[in-house]
């Protein structure tokens, strides 16, 4: 019974050793999402393919794992009143045409034998893009990249409008205009455009998109912090749902991939996003900053020995990428215990 | 499969997709349960002593 179950999932395909090892890297992954609000899912789709799974594949179960994430995450958000559903709807109809543009190119790309290696060389310019800025960024002390959690705190009516989005409402006035929570109001074909591009991205690399449409919603559509990382989730649910069925229909989905990664993220989302009411988040974005870049290198490396067929260097490329996350990870989890005792052990000589 | 696609109905892929959707549920569910169950005494275990430090 539980055979045939697990093998009409499409989990028996997948050995023990497979099994096992998505877990693991889907605790880490989940650390890292619950801990920075975003990043882990797209060291997923690279890894998978130094992995050698076809990059539809690659992509597809990135993006399954994606909606999962984003499912889980939607929910913890509705109950803190953190989504805009109005934003949220406008935002789906850009996202499902652009994600749907982008996983044509990759079966597009695919059929010319062309899409493995463009789609590596896409996540080297963004790993080491985002990775660089923020490193730059902590190394600034301006604590840039990822959710700012004490931002993400504050009440709506707090936020101030970045001058940027301030301009484009004053310049960009086609309509229909729409008001959105926090006295918003902006035209929908603003949101529309950053939506598609967005979109076009996620559909491409099989990845959320959170770290790029979240600022894009800040400083394009000027939406309070709090409010842009609840409704990108919820539209991810949508867009990621959408974008996983058309991949699943192509048989792009290996739930093999996606069933054990999930089970470990959902568990190390708790843990990452428990730490970061104990340990301050700027300490560590050095750290995040260097994994992204690490992991654009392992991309890179992975991709030239896969280009001259070399599988030490493809090894290689594997163990940085997935050594880079669980180091980064195991540091949120040292730091946060060890502050802990401190707490623990202070509070304890106090009372004495 | 160069061309943009409309999405049709596919029973399997439903459930493949549906199948996602319930285990995300699920673990939702499931790990707040054992968080709440089992948090405080992995909080004791971990930094050794007093599990109201939190």
């Amino acid at each position: 019974m539980l055979d045939s179950l697990l093998d009409g999932l499409g989990i028996a395909g997948t050995s023990p050793e497979m099994l096992a090892l998505f877990v693991g890297f889907g605790l880490v992954v989940g650390v890292l999402f619950g801990f920075f609000g975003m990043g882990g899912s797209f060291l997923v789709t690279p890894a998978l393919l130094m992995l050698d799974y076809e990059p539809s594949v690659a992509v597809g179960s990135g993006m399954a794992f994606v909606f999962g994430t984003a499912v889980i995450a939607t929910l913890k958000h509705h109950d803190l009143g953190q989504v805009d559903y109005k934003l949220g709807a406008i935002m789906i109809t850009g996202t499902t045409i652009g994600i749907e543009a982008g996983r044509a190119s990759v079966y597009y790309l695919e059929s010319l034998g062309l899409a493995g290696g463009i789609i590596s060389v896409a996540y080297v310019v963004l790993l080491g893009g985002v990775g660089a800025m923020v490193t730059r960024d902590a190394l600034n002390g301006d604590g840039g990249g990822g959710i700012d959690h004490e931002a993400a705190d504050k009440d709506l009516s707090e936020y101030e409008v970045p001058e940027i989005a301030k301009t484009i409402q004053r310049t960009v006035r086609i309509p229909p205009m729409v008001t959105l929570r926090g006295d918003v109001r902006v035209s929908a074909w603003v949101i529309t455009a950053v939506a598609f591009a967005t979109g076009l991205l996620s559909g491409f690399l099989g990845v959320g998109g959170g770290f790029i449409r979240m600022p894009a919603m800040i400083y394009a559509i000027g939406v309070p912090v709090p409010v842009a990382v609840g409704t990108d989730l919820f539209e991810i649910v949508f867009s990621g749902g959408l974008g996983s069925y058309l991949y699943g229909q192509g048989g792009g989905v290996n739930l093999g991939i996606v069933v054990p990664l999930l089970f470990g993220s959902a568990l190390g989302a708790r843990v990452g996003s428990a730490a970061t009411a104990v340990v301050d988040a700027d300490g560590i974005k050095i750290y995040f900053g260097g994994m992204l870049l690490i992991g654009a290198l392992a991309v890179g490396i992975g991709e030239i020995g896969s280009y001259i067929g070399s599988p030490t260097l493809e090894l290689l490329g594997l163990v940085l990428v997935i050594g880079a996350a669980v180091v980064v990870a195991v540091a949120i989890l040292y730091t946060t215990i060890s502050s802990l005792r401190v707490k623990s052990h202070g509070r304890t000589t106090t009372a004495d | 499969m160069a061309g943009l696609a409309v999405p049709t109905w596919d029973p399997e892929t439903a459930v493949l997709i549906g199948t996602i959707l319930l285990e995300a549920i699920v673990l939702y569910v499931g790990y707040g349960g054992l968080e709440r169950l089992f948090g405080p005494r992995l909080m004791k275990l971990l930094i050794g002593g007093d599990a109201d430090a939190r």
